[in-house]
């Protein structure tokens, strides 16, 4: 069996960053056109926005494409500026716990009080 | 090369990047931006959700400078890391590799994104 590292597991996180960002790339006209059809902005206005349920879906998937994709990005910074393998560890871990904490805050901000 | 030789030339300010260059470490340190002020973008999100107070306080800080400033820097990190990424993802199929397209599409981004912020400006500050 081959050892689970090496020159090739570069490519999954690559790709994913890639298929994250075309995921939101043609998320955000959605959004951008959702928006602007509603304008000029109040609370019910913006309360209605993100009634329907395809609505808080689509939000919370964009969520979590960018959670992957931030992941992706501040993995590739710490690889290439922190070099001291414990801290870089230790920052991988404060980006996963964040991006992780923003997925589930999202997902509580969308569904409560329905 | 003798290593005593070498040209080590580390003063950031003096160096001359070629435009693709600029676009790529700005790539960069947008998405960066961008990471750092995803709790506060998530926190005033879920505000606004959470009742006709919540929201009418986040329409207020507009009001503030700061915020003002921070909003504006958001726009820019944003839109520069989006077009950026649009042409990456385009340099990934090999669309626009040429050095004379590459250069173009570079001021291009910069361009645009420098738009979309002066716009965001006018709106906030005027």
């Amino acid at each position: 069996m081959k050892p689970p590292v090496g020159a090739h597991t570069g490519t999954g996180i690559w790709l994913l960053q890639r298929a994250t960002a075309v995921v939101m790339a043609l998320a955000v006209p959605v959004f951008v056109w959702r928006v602007a059809s509603v304008m000029p902005l109040d609370y019910g206005v913006w309360t209605a926005l993100f009634a329907p349920l395809w609505m808080r879906l689509f939000t919370l998937l964009f969520t979590v494409a960018l959670a992957l994709h931030a992941w992706a990005g501040m993995r590739d910074i710490f690889m290439d500026y922190v070099h001291h393998t414990g801290i870089r560890l230790a920052l991988y871990l404060v980006v996963i716990v964040t991006l992780a904490a923003c997925v589930v805050w999202m997902a509580a901000a969308l569904w409560s009080g329905r | 090369m003798l290593p005593g030789n070498r040209p080590v030339y580390l003063n950031l300010f003096r160096l001359r990047l070629p435009l693709m260059g600029w676009v790529s470490i700005l790539h960069r340190l947008s998405g960066a931006l961008l990471f750092i002020l995803l709790p506060l973008m998530v926190w005033s999100f879920s505000l606004t959700l959470s009742g006709e107070a919540g929201f009418e306080r986040v329409l207020a800080w507009r009001s503030t400078p700061f915020i003002k400033w921070l909003m504006l820097v958001l726009v820019w990190a944003f839109a520069h890391h989006f077009f950026a990424g649009l042409r990456h993802l385009a340099l990934d199929i090999h669309w626009g590799v040429r050095l004379h397209s590459a250069r173009r599409s570079s001021l291009a981004v910069l361009l645009v994104s420098g738009m979309v912020a002066l716009l965001a400006a006018w709106g906030l500050f005027s």
